[in-house]
């Protein structure tokens, strides 16, 4: 038992990797319409919505933190972006609205988490409800549709005639958020404030600055998120999104990133997203109930915590 | 004969492969004071944690009242009458002494209910044996470390407990209170308990052990009765060479003045402190616990913001707001608790070296593994920290190595003025003597060294001059050598030197 836990250590930066290709191995044998390559490229686009969630969210949870208002981000960009994309409006205006929203709410939830020290998870709880609030007081309630021809086909087109653009998007952030987290110092500082956040502030990082860029960085992902949403659904929901902060969470942490900070890859969020996506699709082609998906995505999360618990046992 | 009332028989322990006790075998007397020393990572905690039953022995056998026995969780072994005091206490904070006293125990009325009457009435009665003068309603956050301390002592003896081990007790109270604790271990002694002790402090290793059972590298080298040994002939247990001086001084020129502050002030923890500094000088900083060292650093470092002074580097006057700001103009402060605020636990060796000058490192404004990697090991290397590579996760090292992983982030940057706080806390005496070499190497360079430290032979063995403070006033400045300890420590409790005579 002992040797192996050593080596799941060793492992434990590739082990959701490799246990997301074990499920996908074994979903292809098990179904040839899974093993289709247009079904991989649909298992991409139904991760991206919330991979692009799950990036933000895992810069935020490498400081220590967390932001349960992603959900409700997406809601409320979602429907500026349907008011702003009304008949034949450019796409500019709709797009930089939702997303600049979305990056100012998460300036806001960082700003109290960093300065005025209130805990993250009261200050993001607050601005969940705020922002659904202000959602359906933007809409009227109801959804907003007319969305413009040009709008639809940001989220709603296709590369090469196959690739939908949904894909390239979140592979162009999650490069983008690579670079960043392993290439620059600022992505090195992220992980130092997750680390120790008074053995940062001695070195001499700005760490009230880091808290609130990653929290700006989360609401801004949430709102081209839900800009994205926007054009691939043709209308602006006030209710869109409930519940996507939890997926987005479950995400990062089957990725291996550390609940406490300071430890996880860059591509940790992918790949958990990724695994809910596999899970969700295989299991819906064998035409298994989605209530097993729920139980089996609860697994898997407590799955993955507890090999992040153990390896740091072992640590110690 | 003594009367052997616990005996280790080659206990023996490997984690994963690696052997850290190598057939250990000591007997403990009835109502002795047995001090346990060596390095760090030598095997004592390893060691006492198989005797609570945190750890399970490969082999051997431990003896109590010459039965067989294996513990297998503390509160097995406290019911036998074993109870060890932890280096960090963790008291529940908002709790009263009396049920933090009981707790686990709770004394019971009607079979469920607490009874916190009756466990304030025993507290109290406990509280006055031990001379304490606290309310047994008083919540632990209003207690000092030391006062902490001595209920859990208390809660240790109310156990019946006829075995106490403490790991490091003094590390982190008063000079007053240390008196405090040792008379209560004399007295807890005379009435036949027996005290396991582990610590690294000579001075008061001498005065309160009966025996001394010296561990290194996981082996047993001996145990000699206290007061037939002599300190060199201990540190040549523990370190298996002779050291040829404990504080290797070197006399350096002192160069310009680097430092100056003038009126310097913290709120009313440092009040008025003016203080020059020249190049090639290691200053030290004395004083008590809560005397203001710490915020006298902090506040020229710019954690903490002045409250008024000034403070001049190299003859101009300069704004510090921030810690990013004095890194700039060439200063460093090895903060005092390296797990709180020196290293990034969740990171590596090669990260936590780096991560205060990690912009000279890059290129193209890029991260640059080959620059940081070659940074990193040059350090390992000239400060030896014994690691088995720089990507080794830096929890997993020994005390006196992580330190030197904090010292060695400082020195990247190539400061010209490092400020050390308790620099050699908890430390092996061997890694205490590579930080006095590195402090010698540096004032040589032309760099200026403070020095708080709350051990007297250390601030008297290395430093060219002692600032005492005092309730966050200088009470006292020394010009070394030949300094009189017991006039710094006048200065120290508040008196001032003139008011000595």
């Amino acid at each position: 038992m002992e040797i192996n836990l050593n080596r799941l250590k060793a492992f434990r930066e590739f082990i959701m990797l490799i246990i997301l290709v074990l499920i996908a191995g074994i979903l292809c044998i098990l179904s040839p319409a899974f093993a289709d390559f247009k079904n991989f490229i649909n298992i991409f686009k139904q991760a991206s919505i919330n991979g692009i969630l799950a990036t933000g969210m895992m810069c935020v949870i490498l400081t220590g933190g967390f932001d349960l208002s992603v959900g409700s981000i997406v809601g409320f960009t979602g429907v500026i972006a349907a008011l702003f994309a009304q008949g034949n409006q450019p796409i500019a205006a709709p797009v930089t609205l939702a997303v600049m929203s979305g990056l100012a709410i998460g300036l806001v939830n960082g700003a109290c988490i960093a300065y005025l020290s209130i805990p993250a998870f009261v200050v993001t709880l607050g601005t969940q409800s705020i922002v659904r609030g202000l959602a359906y007081l933007a809409s009227g309630g109801i959804p907003i549709f007319g969305v413009s021809k040009a709008y639809e086909k940001i989220a709603g087109g296709l590369m090469f005639n196959f690739v939908p653009f949904l894909v390239i998007y979140y592979l162009l952030i999650v490069a983008v958020f690579g670079f960043i987290l392993s290439k620059t110092v600022y992505g090195r500082r992220i992980y130092v404030v997750g680390g120790n956040e008074t053995a940062a502030e001695v070195s001499g990082i700005n760490v009230k600055l880091i808290k609130t860029s990653v929290y700006g960085i989360c609401g801004l992902l949430a709102g081209v998120a839900g800009c994205l949403l926007t054009s691939r659904t043709i209308s602006g929901t006030p209710v869109t999104g409930q519940g996507y902060e939890l997926d987005a969470i479950a995400a990062v942490v089957i990725g291996g990133i550390s609940l406490e900070g300071g430890a996880g890859k860059w591509y940790g969020s992918m790949i958990g997203a990724l695994m809910l996506a596999v899970i969700s699709n295989g299991l819906d082609i064998m035409r298994v109930p989605s209530y097993y998906q729920l139980l089996l995505k609860g697994i898997i999360i407590i799955g993955a915590v507890f090999l992040d618990v153990q390896s740091k046992k072992k640590q110690a | 004969m003594e009367n052997v009332i616990l005996r280790f028989e080659d206990i023996s322990k490997s984690f994963s492969g690696n052997k850290v006790l190598h057939d250990v075998s000591f007997d403990l007397h009835e109502g002795e004071v047995h001090t346990l020393m060596g390095e760090n990572g030598s095997g004592k905690s390893t060691l006492m944690k198989i005797l609570m039953g945190i750890y399970r022995r490969d082999g051997g056998v431990i003896r109590l009242y010459d039965k067989d026995v294996v513990f297998s969780n503390p509160a097995q072994a406290l019911a036998n009458g074993i109870a060890m005091i932890h280096q960090e206490l963790s008291p529940v904070m908002d709790m009263e002494i009396a049920e933090n006293i009981f707790v686990g125990r709770e004394i019971k009325k009607r079979g469920f209910l607490a009874d916190i009457r009756e466990m304030r009435k025993k507290a109290k009665l406990l509280l006055a044996q031990f001379s304490l003068d606290l309310a047994p309603e008083t919540l632990m956050r209003d207690l000092s470390v030391g006062q902490c301390q001595l209920v859990e002592i208390i809660k240790a003896v109310s156990c019946n407990a006829k075995i106490i081990i403490m790991d490091e007790p003094t590390s982190a109270i008063t000079e007053n209170e240390v008196e405090v604790l040792f008379s209560q271990i004399r007295r807890l002694r005379s009435q036949g308990v027996s005290m396991i002790y582990i610590s690294h402090k000579m001075e008061e290793i001498f005065k309160i052990s009966d025996r001394i059972t010296v561990l290194r590298d996981g082996h047993y080298i001996g145990t000699e009765s206290a007061s037939a040994l002599a300190p060199g002939t201990l540190i040549k247990m523990m370190v298996g060479r002779e050291l040829s001086e404990a504080f290797p001084k070197k006399n350096v020129p002192l160069g310009e003045t680097i430092l100056r502050v003038k009126n310097l002030s913290y709120g009313n923890k440092v009040r008025d402190v003016s203080f020059e500094l020249r190049r090639g000088e290691i200053l030290g900083i004395a004083g008590l616990i809560g005397a203001g060292r710490s915020e006298l650093a902090e506040t020229i470092f710019g954690l903490r913001k002045k409250t008024g002074g000034t403070v001049e580097l190299n003859g101009k006057a300069v704004s510090i707001k921030r810690p990013a700001d004095s890194i700039r103009q060439g200063l460093a402060l090895i903060t005092e608790d390296r797990k709180y605020t020196g290293l990034n636990l969740a990171g590596t060796v090669g990260g936590n070296i780096t991560v205060v000058s990690i912009r000279l490192l890059t290129k193209f404004g890029l991260l640059n593994r080959g620059n940081e990697n070659r940074c990193a090991r040059n350090y390992v290397q000239k400060l030896s920290i014994k690691t088995p590579n720089i990507e080794t996760p830096v929890l997993s090292l020994s005390g006196g190595n992580q330190q030197k992983v904090v010292i060695s982030k400082w020195l990247v940057g190539n400061p010209d003025l490092i400020i050390m706080d308790e620099p050699t806390r908890g430390i092996d005496v061997g890694a205490k003597r590579d930080i006095y070499l590195l402090m010698g190497e540096l004032a040589e360079a032309g760099k200026a060294v403070i020095m708080i430290s709350s051990e007297m032979p250390e601030l008297i063995g290395m430093c060219d001059r002692i600032i005492v403070l005092a309730e966050g006033k200088i009470t006292g400045e020394f010009l070394g050598p030949g300094y009189s300890q017991e006039k710094i420590m006048w200065c120290a409790s508040g008196m001032s030197a003139a008011a000595q005579g």
